[in-house]
């Protein structure tokens, strides 16, 4: 379990700066939400948090994001070493093709070398367990991944990212391929899974920011300037953003008059 | 309602053109399966026993084992029987056949060394081609620098639109000249030119089609690029690769000009990688250029196996990738 210090965080595309310099503390055990309308930024910020935002062609990302003590732009930091540690689970559900629903989920801890039947049965049940998604499929373990429904699919996600142990969970918009049970499911997890999570989620939909969010993040689009760039506009906690708003572009985002 | 104006026009132009797409579709396939027609009877009347168990032999000595009398081949002096008086004299060395009999015979001997031949050239030239194609195609996908990536595509592109008795050239100047030999090798080397083109471009268009949804899941577990490309893009993306692979294999199977250059035909089934070796459509160019009716017949049967031999191919090698792949389903 780790918190997240983002200071500075400037994303590019190009030369492009998207987003204003972000400064955000992200703290463990809660889930802080990231909302905002389409453009904002929000996507990219959270994809900066584990280094997945320069796997874009062109993309890079100045300032500094502490994973605990730890800078992850540091300079001799391997991003995919980060990624092990910073887990994300994206907007579309992803089974891998070709495996079945164990190895969906052993993918990564084979990827970290783990080989041994006993260790791979245990880990992998572990993970299922916690995206609450065994009892669903232990008897299926070898049926194509791709066989599941898109929630179940997302949960596969889930159980794949928290089969490695990260310290942090990253969620891309995660429920907005799905019906409204399935979402439901998701939000009942998540809220499990902060006790022994840090949680970041970005979500188009400002009920489930309220519904499941201890921290909410608002991001807007500065078009003052000609070139549209995201900008963090509040940041704390998820009742005084909802009830008691401090910035007046969150009022009128929040109730309806913009985005 | 009433009836524009030009309403009887338009519908006399629509009626033309769908008209002239069914006429052009048929003309387009008329020839194609007046081609496959063609070898399958012509082809398949050439086919015994013998034709896929024996090797190739000289007209006369066919003709005098079909007779039961002694066959006139002499290694010594090949040519017996061949070119014998027809003035009514009896042919010097012994018990050839009459000339007139060599020109009406069926099919003699067989095209056991060409079945061999081929496999063991278009094999090796695919051995060759499949490594550095695969790669190349995973670089233009998932590692790619876009100036190089159009650099490498656009040669691509050319390699495989152009003759293929270039790759022949290239290699009778590079190889045979320089060894000083006629070898299998050398065809090989000119087919896998031909094929690399085509294992590239369909294994990168192969690779493309993978959802990028799933190179994100998988780096978003910490998968470096090659081990996601092993473990998760290359798998979903087999069977489309697969495809790719038979076409070159068609593709080199069918290849006659580079090999005349390079490999140049044997009589005998031959092993040896650096020597001269028999290929079938070396044998159907050759046997169709024969004044004997019976090799003629040879000629379409050698067709006739080599699009047997990339079918079968086909069939078997995605019946297996579809059972692999089938886990997917």
């Amino acid at each position: 379990m780790s918190s997240m210090t983002i200071s500075q965080l400037a994303p590019f595309y190009g030369a492009r700066q998207a987003v204003k310099a972000v400064d955000m503390q992200i703290a463990t055990q809660e889930i802080t939400a990231i909302i905002g309308p389409s453009g904002c930024g929000k996507s990219t910020v959270l994809r900066c948090l584990n280094r997945m935002h320069e796997t874009i062609l062109g993309a890079s990302a100045k300032g500094t994001v502490l994973l605990n003590d730890e800078d992850i732009y540091g300079v001799n930091v391997d991003a995919t070493l980060i990624r092990r540690r910073v887990g994300m689970v994206f907007q579309q559900p992803v089974a891998f093709r070709t495996r079945n629903i164990y190895e969906n989920v052993a993918a990564g801890l084979r990827l970290q070398g783990m080989s041994h039947k006993s260790e791979l049965d245990q880990a992998v049940e572990e993970a299922l367990q916690s995206a609450v998604l065994w009892d669903e499929v232990k008897d299926v373990l070898s049926k194509p991944g791709t066989a599941l429904s898109g929630g179940q699919q997302q949960r596969l996600a889930i159980a794949r990212a928290l089969a490695i142990k990260p310290d942090v969970l990253l969620l891309d918009e995660p429920c907005s391929a799905l019906d409204p049970i399935a979402t439901a499911n998701i939000e009942e997890l998540l809220v499990q899974l902060k006790t022994t999570l840090t949680i970041v989620i970005v979500t188009h939909s400002m009920q489930q920011a309220a519904r499941i969010s201890d921290q909410t993040a608002v991001f807007m689009v500065d078009t003052t300037s000609g070139n549209p760039i995201g900008e963090l506009v509040e940041k704390s906690s998820t009742s005084s953003v909802f009830t008691n708003p401090s910035d007046p572009r969150t009022e009128s985002y929040i109730s309806g008059r913009v985005g | 309602m009433s009836i524009p104006k030009n309403y009887r026009w338009r519908k006399f132009v629509d009626q033309v053109m769908r008209g002239s797409t069914v006429v052009a579709t048929g003309c387009a396939v008329i020839p194609l399966i007046a081609i496959i027609g063609y070898v399958l009877t012509l082809g398949a009347s050439a086919l015994s026993t013998q034709f896929f168990t024996d090797v190739y032999q000289p007209p006369n000595m066919a003709q005098a084992a079909a007779d039961g009398s002694t066959p006139a081949f002499d290694p010594n002096d090949p040519f017996a029987g061949i070119g014998a008086p027809t003035d009514g004299t009896a042919p010097v060395d012994g018990a050839a056949a009459p000339e007139a009999d060599v020109y009406a015979g069926g099919p003699v001997g067989g095209v056991l060394h060409g079945i061999i031949g081929t496999l063991i050239i278009t094999g090796m030239g695919l051995l060759f081609a499949l490594p550095i194609g695969i790669f190349a195609g995973i670089y233009l996908s998932e590692y790619r620098n876009e100036r190089y990536a159009t650099i490498v595509r656009f040669c691509c592109d050319v390699l495989s639109g152009s003759p293929s008795i270039v790759a022949g050239v290239v290699i009778y100047i590079l190889v045979v000249i320089r060894s000083q030999q006629f070898s299998a090798i050398a065809g090989s080397l000119a087919l896998m030119i031909l094929m690399i083109p085509i294992v590239t471009r369909t294994t990168e268009e192969m690779l493309k089609l993978v959802p990028e949804s799933m190179r994100e899941a998988a780096r978003g577990l910490g998968a470096p690029t090659w081990y996601s490309t092993f473990t998760v893009i290359i798998p979903a993306a087999l069977p489309g690769i697969v495809t790719g692979v038979m076409l070159a294999f068609a593709r080199g199977a069918g290849e006659t000009a580079p090999l005349i250059l390079t490999v140049l035909g044997s009589n005998m089934i031959s092993t040896d990688l650096f020597a001269p070796m028999a290929s079938l459509p070396l044998l159907a160019y050759r046997y169709t250029e024969s004044p004997y009716p019976g090799e003629n017949t040879l000629a379409w049967g050698a067709a006739f196996v080599l699009m047997m031999l990339v079918l079968v191919m086909n069939i078997l090698v995605r019946v297996a990738t579809r059972r692999r792949a089938g886990a997917s389903r």
